[in-house]
């Protein structure tokens, strides 16, 4: 999922009647569940709202790839390196269909990066926590890909087309990885002392950072409304987190771990599970820029892309001279 | 498996083993820091093949061992003496025209190395062969665009690829190298004397470094020792730290 905090450009929802001819039709495309096209007419508020959202949702795949490479290397079986391989070659590809799909709103693939690193967009805040031992890796496909794919069920039915189709394409790829997670943290959890040792720390720093990623509370949550209506979002945040975790406590007690906060418990009135709220200041101060990680994330990916300027820079002039070569022949 | 001194056979099965899996980790140590999103994914494709590659090579490798050994403890166990990868591979990445240099280097010996692998008298290895060739063509494909692309590109791209060039070709002969493990797989029909594929590997070399406006260098001199372990260079160590640690860490665990 990776798309949260978007704030929706917008100045309210309008009635029908304070609705231009073209607006009123639109929504009414929305309303029958009648997918966006790029070429299709769109409130420039949508057109706004929508880069920002699939553009941090592309970014967030991107710096994703840090906290799992960082342990690419250190990966302890062959088999286990060519999951990680394989999931980090997934998340990517998934960065470059969102790209393309936000470039279909009028914006290149380049520009996004550029506001990426002037910092005027974001990216997850999850990726700004650190992966610090072997059940991290399995705890970041199963907990923050289990939280993704919640997300992203909802985006399937999202209003825009584009978006909408990367979404399906992306929940099918995002299931397996939070399979192959949740297997990599049951060998750990399952394991020697030492290994389920590791399991729990991993679930209990990973764990509040999780529900962080639906964002904040729907009562904090300004401008979501325009963003329901236009079915840009199509649940809410609590709606979203309350799944998530009634979907893995269950899973939790099956590995044996301790729960990760001591206040969930199973609300027989409520049919869902009790649980803490994450210490939102700490999300806020994520957000901000203070999280464990954050400056060292952004460090590396501008790093990458200032010393990779001569590689593109080498190619593309490449290009050039060989298709001025092919009209000189012709 | 073909008749043939067991040793040998291993030593053989190690060479090509572990050339695929310290060269599929230096590629891998690219992860999210690439120049850009495709190259980011191609290169965790390419250290995915040669991953999977290792599964085969070493896997094969523990079996005609005998011991009762996997593909990871031999992957994971070892001490760098013991490894028996070509130097070239253990190489740092420097940039990434150093990297894809080392890459189309190391490709063209393989994709000639697995063509006659695929005819192989012992049908595991032909086996082995027939699944990677079909990666390394393609490997090599993109490996000798990336480096024609960038030979051929702005001033500096081809002033680095040049200097990734002067570096890397003094450990391209210890590929052709032969001795007496060589000559024992060649007399058994399960692999070719490597010296026998250098005029194939030049011709190929050649065409794609002029391609690129490259210079080949005119040195001749050769660094070796990799492959039949007498002498690593003082990388591979640090590699296999970084790569051996949780093995080593945590012994006899499952993971």
């Amino acid at each position: 999922m990776y798309a949260q905090m978007i704030k929706t450009v917008s100045s309210g929802v309008k009635s029908r009647d304070e609705m231009s001819d073209e607006e009123r039709a639109f929504q009414d495309k929305i309303d029958r569940d009648i997918k966006i096209e790029p070429r299709d007419w769109m409130p420039e508020d949508y057109r706004k709202t929508l880069i920002r959202q699939i553009g941090q949702h592309a970014h967030s795949e991107v710096v994703g790839q840090l906290p799992e490479g960082n342990w690419i290397t250190r990966a302890p079986t062959l088999e286990r390196k060519a999951i990680l391989l394989a999931k980090v070659q997934d998340e990517a590809g998934h960065g470059l269909y969102l790209y393309s799909s936000a470039e279909t709103l009028g914006i290149t693939r380049d520009e996004m990066i550029e506001l990426l690193h002037e910092g005027r967009m974001k990216y997850s805040s999850i990726f700004n926590y650190p992966t610090l031992n072997w059940a991290d890796i399995g705890a970041v496909g199963w907990l923050v890909d289990g939280a993704a794919i919640i997300n992203q069920v909802a985006l399937q039915r999202t209003s825009y087309g584009p978006y909408s189709r990367a979404m399906i394409r992306i929940c099918k790829e995002e299931s397996f990885h939070a399979r192959q997670g949740y297997h990599a943290i049951m060998k750990m959890a399952f394991g020697t002392p030492e290994q389920k040792r590791q399991a729990q720390d991993a679930v209990n720093r990973l764990w509040f950072p999780a529900l962080m990623m639906f964002g904040p509370s729907d009562a904090e949550s300004v401008h979501s409304e325009q963003s329901m209506a236009w079915k840009i979002k199509v649940k809410s945040n609590d709606e979203l987190r309350r799944q998530f975790v009634d979907q893995t406590v269950p899973q939790i007690e099956y590995l044996g771990l301790d729960l990760p906060d001591p206040e969930i418990k199973w609300n027989e009135e409520r049919g869902h599970y009790d649980f803490s709220d994450p210490d939102w200041k700490e999300f806020f101060d994520v957000i901000k820029g203070n999280g464990p990680c954050n400056v060292d994330r952004m460090k590396n990916r501008k790093e990458a892309w200032e010393d990779g300027a001569w590689v593109r820079d080498g190619l593309l002039a490449h290009a050039r001279k060989r298709a001025a070569a092919k009209v000189a022949a012709e | 498996m073909a008749d043939v001194d067991k040793n040998n056979l291993l030593q053989f099965l190690l060479r090509m083993g572990d050339n695929t899996l310290i060269l599929g980790h230096r590629v891998s140590e690219w992860c999210g820091h690439s120049p850009v999103l495709e190259e980011d994914i191609a290169l965790a494709n390419t250290a995915l093949d040669m991953i999977g590659q290792t599964q085969m090579w070493l896997g094969y490798a523990a079996e005609v061992q005998g011991e009762g050994k996997t593909a990871d403890d031999l992957a994971f166990l070892r001490d760098a003496w013991d490894f028996r990868n070509v130097l070239l591979v253990e190489l740092p990445n420097g940039d990434f025209g150093q990297t894809l240099m080392r890459q189309f280097l190391y490709d063209a010996w393989s994709s000639i190395m697995l063509g006659r692998l695929v005819k192989s008298s012992d049908p595991r290895v032909a086996e082995i062969a027939a699944k990677a060739s079909k990666e390394v063509a393609y490997h090599v494909e993109r490996s000798a665009d990336t480096v024609v692309g960038l030979g051929d590109g702005t001033e500096e791209s081809h002033r680095r690829m040049q200097a990734a060039l002067d570096y890397l070709y003094p450990y391209v002969g210890e590929m052709f190298e032969s001795d007496e493990i060589d000559r024992a797989m060649a007399e058994a029909g399960i692999a070719p004397d490597p010296a026998s594929l250098r005029e194939e590997y030049d011709a190929l070399v050649a065409r794609v470094l002029d391609e690129a406006t490259l210079t080949v260098p005119e040195g001749k001199y050769v660094h070796k020792g990799g492959r039949n372990g007498y002498m690593h260079t003082e990388h591979l160590g640090h590699l296999l730290c970084e790569m051996q640690w949780l093995q080593r860490a945590y012994p006899g665990c499952e993971w």
